[in-house]
């Protein structure tokens, strides 16, 4: 049930960043200082004039947006119902949302006198993304990524390799993503001094939910006049996958106080929530304190994390970022999950109607559209967040389904 | 109430100072754990730090991380540590035990119940990583009324204002992290702590306990002059490790390392 007095005036992280009993800075003494040095960062430049006006015209001119808004009419013809409407994220400079962030972390690790950039990468697109504006700033860049994840998402580590980065195969752990993030933090303890933690997802301690998101909004931002333009109305319903949840909240986020306009975020179900091998902590974990945050998680009795599953790397985390977790308990979004072969039937149905090859995450934002869509009437719109393209992943797929390349 | 104030006056008084040799509870088995803790008390330990098994552990190096994984193996969990710190309690009602790990296998147990257990079986003070003291409003208040001591950690870049508000929140003692960097980092710098060390002293009263990178008895003989206390953790974990999972050898590594540093601590 919607909760609408928790989010009519809605002004989340509080100082501190929390978001209702979520997010807030759960680190070691250490990172204290850092955090908070980034913290007042943050602030000052997301209100200076020049620094808006530099990432204004590297969104113009060296992402390419603004991204379009595509009308899906093969799609929602096939689905039988809603009109889907796609925000073409996938057609960002290196191929996903994830540079809207990178773009505006590396700017602030400029001014902030940093030359050392390191990141955590589950896919690879996160690592690209950084690996692309470090090369264009002249910054070092190290990204951490799982070793299992680097061995499903060889293109991408070759990519950031020619970029110049040094890619850290992690083996500690569950060798994926969340592995990832513990080993980026242990070097920014170890090297505080002059790197800069571009952190990919609305996870991590604060700021960094509140600063991801801020970066990615400009999705949402486009996305409200491009709508009115094109259907005369906001849509009805925003789709988007969550897996740390950046795509999702920076589609949300700006019509957070719009509320009839429904939001979904669609998890990764893997193999099926009741076989326990999925990645949907809103869907099926509960409240615990991981990388710096307090969010749900996926854990077990003990509190320990515990080992998630997905077609899609970039969904295969055990948490997700604070403010989709409160989003979740105001009632102000809903979250649903997806399996691996639902998200193959989306990738392909997208892939032979529209000829828009998707990210496997993406795909999970269109299998749940394609649910959706017959459920609501013909004179409805649904907006789905095309976060990513699908080149990346076309090892996995044809693994999948028994082709050698 | 705590001995961990208690035992640090004593050895204070004594004009000695504390050695705090840290093991992971469960690694490499659960059966290793409580002769180990009588081993290094007999070996000279003041005061036990008894790392819980996390599965994520943000802020440890590599060698702790392998011995949260090898207790993980074995099913280790916080509940076990606590019936561990009980059976340790029926041998030995003296020495400090600290559990030291993250906060979100406390939280899944719930505050209160840990708290309630962590007083029934024993333990004296509670050193949780990644909770700072601006989130942990709700927890501090339940472990004061249960008399365990919150032990925060102190860093190189720790702000004049900070050092004094865990000086007030703190009890016990004040774990001062040597160096920016994971557990087991070794490039230590002896000037660097001690400049800092004077200036913790100004701030607060509370004992400092030093950490992070004490390799042998040399570096803990010379970093115990700048504090009142030392810790050694992943020196003993790697003689386990290196053991190979003969607990008998690893017990006389860890003890023969103990004995060793106590005896230069105490030259």
């Amino acid at each position: 049930m919607t909760n609408l007095a928790l989010t009519e005036l809605y002004n989340l992280p509080d100082q501190r960043g929390h978001f209702g009993p979520y997010g807030g800075v759960f680190v070691a003494e250490t990172l204290m200082l850092p955090i908070s040095e980034l913290t007042d960062a943050y602030y000052r430049y997301m209100k200076d004039k020049d620094f808006l006006a530099e990432l204004d015209y590297d969104l113009l001119h060296y992402v390419g947006r603004p991204s379009p808004i595509y009308h899906a009419e093969r799609l929602s013809r096939e689905a039988g119902g809603a009109q889907i409407f796609l925000k073409r994220e996938d057609l960002n400079h290196t191929g996903a949302h994830k540079v809207n962030n990178t773009v505006g972390q590396a700017l602030l690790a400029k001014r902030m006198g940093k030359t050392r950039i390191i990141a955590e990468t589950g896919a690879g697109q996160h690592g690209v993304a950084t690996a692309t504006v470090a090369a264009r700033l002249g910054l070092e860049c190290v990204v951490y990524m799982g070793s299992v994840d680097v061995a499903r998402q060889a293109p991408n580590v070759l990519r950031m390799k020619l970029l110049g980065a040094t890619v850290v195969p992690v083996e500690s752990g569950s060798k994926t993503l969340k592995d990832a993030l513990n080993e980026a933090m242990r070097d920014w303890v170890t090297n505080v001094d002059n790197t800069f933690y571009i952190i990919g997802t609305v996870a991590g301690p604060h700021p960094y939910p509140a600063m991801v998101r801020d970066f990615q909004a400009v999705i949402g931002r486009e996305a409200k006049p491009q709508m009115l333009e094109m259907t005369g109305g906001l849509p009805d319903v925003l789709v988007a996958c969550v897996g740390g949840g950046s795509n999702a909240i920076g589609l949300f986020y700006p019509f957070i106080n719009d509320h009839q306009v429904q939001m979904h975020g669609v998890e990764a179900a893997g193999d099926g929530i009741a076989t326990g091998r999925h990645s949907a902590p809103l869907s099926a974990g509960r409240p615990g304190v991981l990388h710096g945050n307090r969010t749900y998680l996926m854990e077990d009795e003990d509190g320990e994390i515990i080992e998630t599953h997905s077609i899609s790397a970039g969904l295969d985390y055990p948490g997700v970022g604070p403010e989709h977790a409160w989003l979740k308990d105001s009632g102000r979004a809903q979250y649903v999950s997806i399996t691996d072969d639902e998200a193959m039937q989306g990738f392909h149905a997208l892939t032979r109607l529209e000829g828009i090859i998707p990210a496997l995450e993406s795909a999970h934002a269109i299998a749940y559209a394609m649910k959706l869509a017959p459920a609501l009437g013909k004179d409805k719109t649904i907006l789905v967040n095309l976060s990513g393209r699908g080149d990346k992943d076309i090892n996995t797929i044809a693994a999948r389904e028994g082709i050698t390349l | 109430m705590s001995r961990i104030t208690p035992k640090l006056e004593s050895l204070k008084r004594a004009g000695r100072k504390a050695l705090i040799p840290f093991i992971t509870a469960g690694d490499p088995t659960p059966e290793f754990t409580v002769p180990a803790l009588h081993a290094l008390v007999e070996a000279g330990a003041d005061i036990i730090e008894l790392g819980v098994p996390f599965s994520d552990p943000m802020a440890d190096g590599p060698v702790i991380q392998r011995a949260s994984e090898r207790a993980l193996a074995h099913k280790m969990s916080l509940r076990k540590v606590l019936e561990q710190v009980r059976e340790f309690r029926q041998k030995d009602d003296s020495t400090p035990v600290v559990l030291m790990g993250y906060l979100n296998p406390v939280e899944s147990l719930g505050y209160r119940n840990f708290v309630d257990k962590a007083r029934e079986a024993g333990v004296d003070g509670v050193l949780t990583v990644d909770m700072p003291p601006e989130e942990s409003s709700e927890f501090l208040p339940m472990l004061d009324e249960a008399g365990i001591d919150p032990i925060f950690l102190l860093a190189p870049n720790s702000t004049d204002k900070r050092i004094a508000k865990m000086g007030q929140l703190g009890r016990g003692y004040l774990y001062y992290v040597s160096l920016k960097g994971v557990t087991g980092a070794s490039h230590l710098n002896l000037d660097d702590v001690a400049h800092k060390i004077k200036e913790i002293r100004q701030l607060t009263s509370l004992p400092i306990a030093v950490g992070f990178g004490v390799k042998n008895a040399e570096t803990a003989a010379a970093i115990s002059k700048l504090g009142d206390g030392v810790v050694v953790g992943s020196a003993l974990v790697s003689k386990i490790e290196a053991a190979g999972g003969d607990t008998r050898l690893a017990l006389k590594e860890i003890t023969a390392l103990i004995s060793s540093m106590r005896s230069s601590l105490d030259a």
